[in-house]
Formats: C-alpha cells, structure tokens, sequence
C-alpha cells in the first residue's frame, strides 16, 4: 500500500469484500478477484489531480462522505412510478439502489440464445456463461474506481448473445436512486455478443429520491466476430449525486459497436470509456452529448487502441454547458505498430451558454503505424450570432431560435443512435434540459 | 408601403448612413446601386433589425407603423423579408425544419393557425417546383455545402414560402453565374405582384436586366445622390460612380 494512497474510512480493510452479502460469495474464484481488486484499490487510492488522468477532475468529496452501503428494498416503487419507459423493450431491468428488482422487470418473452438477467442470478445460477468475461474483467482493471467496483460490486445486467441471435427492440436496463439516504452502490454489467449477433441496449440512471448519493458502475463489452451492438446511456442522477462509470469495449473481427452516452445529471460525473479494436475490419463509433448546469461538473474520457489493421474508430462529443458548469473531455488515440490501414476521427465541440462556464478539452494522438488517417479537433464557443439573426429574421423568436440553433449542435452526436424509440426518448430529455435554460425555448 | 426619413445610422460610432430619404409604394421595385462601402448594406441591416446597427436620427414607417419599435422577428412577421448576401449555413438543421419553424413561427405572430405536417409539405412541394429545389436539399442542413446558385435559390424558396410584403434583396446577385442568376431573377419575379414592393441592392447593373426596377437610386457615402427610372442604371454601368465619389470629395 502507498504512503498516501487516500482510501476512504468508510471502507474500513475492504473486509466488505469478502463478506458473504454480495453476490458469487460461494465462488471461490470470485472471493479471490474480490480480495485482488480490493488489493489494487487500496494500492492506489483515490485517484488525486497530480494523476494526468485526473487532472481536471477532483474527486476529494467522495473521501470524507459518509456513505452507506445500499441495501435491498423491497417495496417503495412500483412500475408506475417509473417515467419514460419505452413500450416495446425486449426485455426490461429495473435496479433500485443497485439491486435488481423482479416485481419491476420484464423479460420472459426474450428469443433463443438471447440472455438477459441480472449479475446476481446469473452468479448463482448459470455462472459459466459469464465467469470467463467478468475473470477477464477483473484481471484487467486497474483503475481506481473499476477496481473499487470490482471489490464491492453487488449487482448489475447480464445481456449474453449466442453466436447469431439477434434482438430487434432494446433491452432497457434501469437503475432508480429512491429515498434520501446517502447511500453507495457499485453496479457491474457485461454485455457478451457472440458471433454476428445484434442487440442494442439503453441504460438509464435516474434519481427519484433526494440529496446525495454516489454510483459506481462498471461494464465491460465483449463483441465477438461481425458482432453489431448498439449501446446508448443516459446519466440523469440527482444534481447531488457523484457518478463514476468504467466501460471496457473490445471488438472482434469486423465487429461494430456504437456507444451513446448522455449526460445531464450529477453533481460530479465521469464516464471513462476504454475501447480496443482488436479484430481486423472492427468499427467503433463513441459519441456524447452532455448538457450541464448550475456548478455541475462532468467528466468523459476515452482511450481507442487500435490493435488491429483496417479498424475504424468515429468519435463525435458535444457539450452545452450553462451557469457554472464544468466540462472535461480527454481523448486518446493510440494505433499499436501492426496496425495499418486506419482511420480514426475524434471530435469535441462544446457551447457555452454563461460566461462562468468552462471547458477543458485535451485530445491525445500515439501513433506507431503509417498507414493511418487519424484527426482530432476540439472547438469551445457560443452561439453564433449570424446564425441567430438569420433565424430571427425569418420570423424565429430568439428563444426558439436559441433552442433549435442547440439541439441543431448536438444534432450529429445523436445521430449514431438508429432506433428510433430510444432516439425520441433522449431527444426529449434533451428539450427538457433546454426548457430550463432561461431565454431558450425548446423546438 | 415604406417611408425612410431622414434616416442616419452608424455602425462601432461612425456614421455610415447621412440622411436618407426614400418612399416605396405598394407594388413598387426600387433598386439602390452604389459604390462599395456607400452603405447599401447598412441600409438592408437597418430594415432588418439586425443589432449593432443604431438609428441615431430619422425614422423608418412601414405600413404605417415605427419600423425601429420592432424586433427583428417582429418585422419578419410584419412582412419583411432580407434575402441575405451571403446566406448563413446552419449545419444540424435541416431545410424542412427551417422552414416550417419559420413559417408557423410568423403565422402564430400573424395570429394564423400553423401548418400541420401535411398541410406544409403540400406548400412546399407547390414552391420547390418552380425553383427546381429537390428533396435532397431540404434535408440537408441549411446551405450547409450548397453552391452559391443553391444558396440563392434557397432564399428565395423563403420567401415564396413566407410571403413577404416587402424584400431587400442584398447583393443577390453575387457568386451567380448567369444561368442561376435568371433562374433566382425569375423566381423573385414571380412574387411580384400589386401589393407587394422590393428594394434591390446592386453594385452592378446585370441584375436589373433580369429584375427590372421601376426606380433607381445611386447611394454614395451614405446618402441618395441621385434617382431616376430605370435608365439610370444603364447609365451607371457606361459611367460607372467616379461621378458620384468625386462630388463628395470636391
């Protein structure tokens, strides 16, 4: 252990994680990852701002926060209290406070070799079909927050593709904050898609409790062999909450996998995305819009490794940001030496809405290959005036003119997101975020 | 229709426009030539609303009501309609969107219903087939990529569609080639009508063969030097401005 590795009290010796109330407790294998994770956690630490990939992010709240292990409700919520579901998912899974709920889930109608269940089932029944992914997981994480989930995870979403099985609607996986206790709960997911298999996927976190709480997720993603996988995320945590998610993506031979992220919530975010193309002909498209407010501070970085010739990786983020919110985007780009015919585009736009707004934008290219096409750009500004007049003076109130001028923005960050019930439903928690912004009325 | 009196207006303190005075009748086609820099595109700016542009003496009466009240939506409601010189790309918005949000937003300030969906692609497709304006181009985002032809066209696509009372068209000639040029010369005259008046602002005489003026104006260093019919501006293409510049200057 580190001299100064700062490890919260709260956690004690990381004892919590090898107790027998989390899941997979009766396999071995697991308790000694648990015990591993916890080792390289408390190695580290807190990550601290002299870390180059902490360097615009400071955590110090979480240190001293006194937060409780979440525990299991039964009750409290039913499925009407849920807002905005989408009517036709393949399959649905509600998690209150981390854990899985039944009474609120659905999934009995789901097609042959098409599974999805929640972790904790899946570790106490079926576990072979996912201990290869989540021990590979596991083994690999090093990061602080991935290795602190990886001690205290209790219970997440399992979507496992057999080779060739396909979904047609998404699977909706739900995570509810209720109640108002200051309450921490580390969520781990995997997505294993088989061999030309197809699904997509909306996550979504919401708050329907108050005050402060902190989320912890991690996931990992496995695409195998001409697999075509479309996840999307909204972050809409409470304004107090502090949420942290660790997403690991690898794709196989001409495989491809969209990732969608939206960020609206938390007082302190970050979403950190490692992705590796590791099979030839593997196509990899990472977008993000995130719309901030008041003191709010969100956090995305990503890492694309191109491991492989003739991979293709797209990356387009946008943020709005208003009052005294902070964003942050780091984008790396590393093209390993075998790896030639590449592309890779890296994109970052940001507005700012306030004077007291702030970007910080830092992308990273590493490249040793030749055969490479790669670019990256990132620009901060506000609206553009020309745009506005031209609006008005076609008969566009400037409020109206405002909020088309920023949807019209973030515009090509959604535009990866196919479906069309998932895309409606962010575009519509976006027009709720512009209707709170004061001279900005929503199209 | 239109009454400028007196009209002075600066621009970052200094004064571009000096005096202007200029009547538009209903119906009317008044064209402004002049030099660069005269302030004819100061002028359109002012009609417009757009900010930076003060009014410090004189005043503007459109239909009977003080021009420089209104915002620039308002005017655009009223009837105002400035085909830009240089048409600004909005890039995520596409040409549909733009233009029913445009047309519904002046009807609900006109106090007309809006257009539902079918009832807008129907105006639409009506406008799009004089102008030879394909679907593909209102999807895209507004002049994003368009040729300067497009772009004009596309202006003038607005207007038909909003039908304005009055329009200042600016410079809308430049970046045309000559086939594009009549194209948009014979979709503006198209909208000519009785009620309905123009101010075409020109350097060069060229489109004033394709939209004939009943009026011609020369502004040179920010006031009308001279008027005349629309011989004038045949004038002005043998003789070009010195005329007008070395007056100032004497």
């Amino acid at each position: 252990m580190a001299q100064n590795a700062v490890i919260p009290l709260r956690y004690g010796d990381g004892a919590a994680s090898r107790t027998d109330g989390l899941p997979g407790a009766a396999l071995p294998w697991l308790r000694d990852l648990r015990a591993q994770s916890w080792a390289r956690f408390a190695a580290t630490g807190l990550p601290n701002q002299k870390q180059e990939a902490w360097r615009y992010t400071n955590v110090r709240q979480l240190r001293d926060a006194a937060f409780a292990p979440a525990t299991a409700l039964a009750n409290g919520i039913g499925r009407d209290d849920l807002p905005g579901l989408l009517s036709t998912p393949a399959a649905r899974l509600v998690f209150v406070n981390g854990y899985w709920r039944a009474d609120l889930s659905d999934f009995a109608a789901l097609p042959d070799g098409v599974t999805v269940m929640s972790l904790a089932n899946m570790l106490a029944g079926d576990s072979e079909l996912i201990a290869p992914a989540l021990k590979e997981a596991l083994e690999r994480e090093d990061a602080p927050f991935a290795t602190l989930n990886g001690a205290l995870m209790q219970d997440g979403y399992v979507l496992h593709l057999a080779p060739g099985a396909r979904l047609r609607e998404p699977v909706e996986c739900v995570f509810v904050r209720l109640g108002d206790a200051a309450v921490e709960y580390h969520g781990r997911h995997l997505i294993i898609a088989g061999a030309n298999s197809e699904a997509c996927l909306l996550e979504r976190h919401i708050d329907l409790g108050s005050g402060p709480y902190f989320a912890n997720h991690a996931l990992a993603v496995a695409a195998e062999a001409g697999a075509n996988l479309q996840r999307c995320k909204l972050q809409a945590e409470g304004t107090a909450a502090v949420h942290m998610a660790t997403t690991q993506i690898d794709l196989g031979r001409d495989a491809r996998v969209a990732n969608m992220e939206v960020t609206l919530g938390a007082a302190l975010s970050r979403s950190d995305i490692g992705a590796r193309l590791q099979g030839r002909g593997s196509e990899l498209r990472l977008d993000g819009a995130y719309l901030l407010r008041d003191r709010q501070h969100g956090d995305t970085t990503t890492w694309i490794e191109h491991c492989a010739g003739e991979t293709a990786s797209n990356e387009i983020y946008k943020g709005v940001l208003d009052d005294r919110a902070r964003g942050v985007f780091q984008g790396r780009i590393t093209v390993h030496p075998d790896a030639q015919g590449i592309t890779g585009h890296q994109l970052s736009k940001t507005l700012l809405l306030s004077d007291q707004a702030e970007m910080d934008s830092k992308p990273e290219l590493e490249i040793f290959a030749d055969d490479v096409k790669c670019s990256h750009g990132a620009t901060v500004g506000e609206l553009d005036d020309e745009a506005l007049f031209y609006l008005r003076s076609r008969g566009i109130p400037e409020a109206a003119a405002r909020g088309l001028l920023i949807s019209a923005f973030i515009e090509d960050a959604l535009a990866s997101v196919k479906n069309s019930s998932i895309r409606n439903y962010l575009e519509t928690q976006v027009n709720l975020w512009l209707e709170a912004v004061k001279g900005v009325e929503p199209v | 229709m239109l009454e400028i009196k007196n009209l002075h207006a600066t621009v970052d303190g200094k004064a571009i426009l000096k005096g202007i005075d200029l009547s538009i009748g209903p119906g009317e086609v008044h064209a402004i030539m002049g030099p660069n820099g005269s302030g004819k595109s100061t002028l359109s700016y002012v009609l417009s609303g757009r900010d930076g542009y003060e009014v410090t003496e004189g005043e503007v009466l459109f239909q009977g009501r003080d021009l420089m009240q209104m915002n620039v939506e308002e005017r655009a409601a009223a009837g105002i309609f400035l085909a830009f010189q240089y048409p600004v790309e909005l890039p995520g918005v596409s040409g549909m969107t733009f233009l029913k949000t445009a047309l519904n937003s002046v009807r609900k300030l006109r106090g007309e219903k809006p257009l539902d969906a079918a009832q807008f692609l129907k105006l639409v497709r009506e406008k799009t087939k004089a102008l030879q304006i394909g679907d593909d181009m209102l999807r895209r985002g507004v002049n994003v990529g368009f040729s300067g032809g497009e772009k004009k066209r596309n202006e003038v696509l607005q207007m038909a569609v909003l039908e304005p009372s009055f329009m200042v068209l600016d410079e809308t000639d430049s970046g045309l080639d000559i086939d594009a040029l009549k194209l948009v010369a014979e979709g503006v005259n198209a909208l000519r009508n009785a009620e309905r008046s123009m101010l075409v602002i020109t350097h060069y005489q060229r489109l004033l063969d394709y939209i004939v003026p009943d009026h011609v104006h020369v502004l040179a260093q920010g006031r009308i030097v001279r008027s005349g019919g629309k011989e004038l501006a045949l004038e002005l293409e043998a003789n070009g401005y010195a005329e007008f510049i070395g007056e100032e200057a004497a």
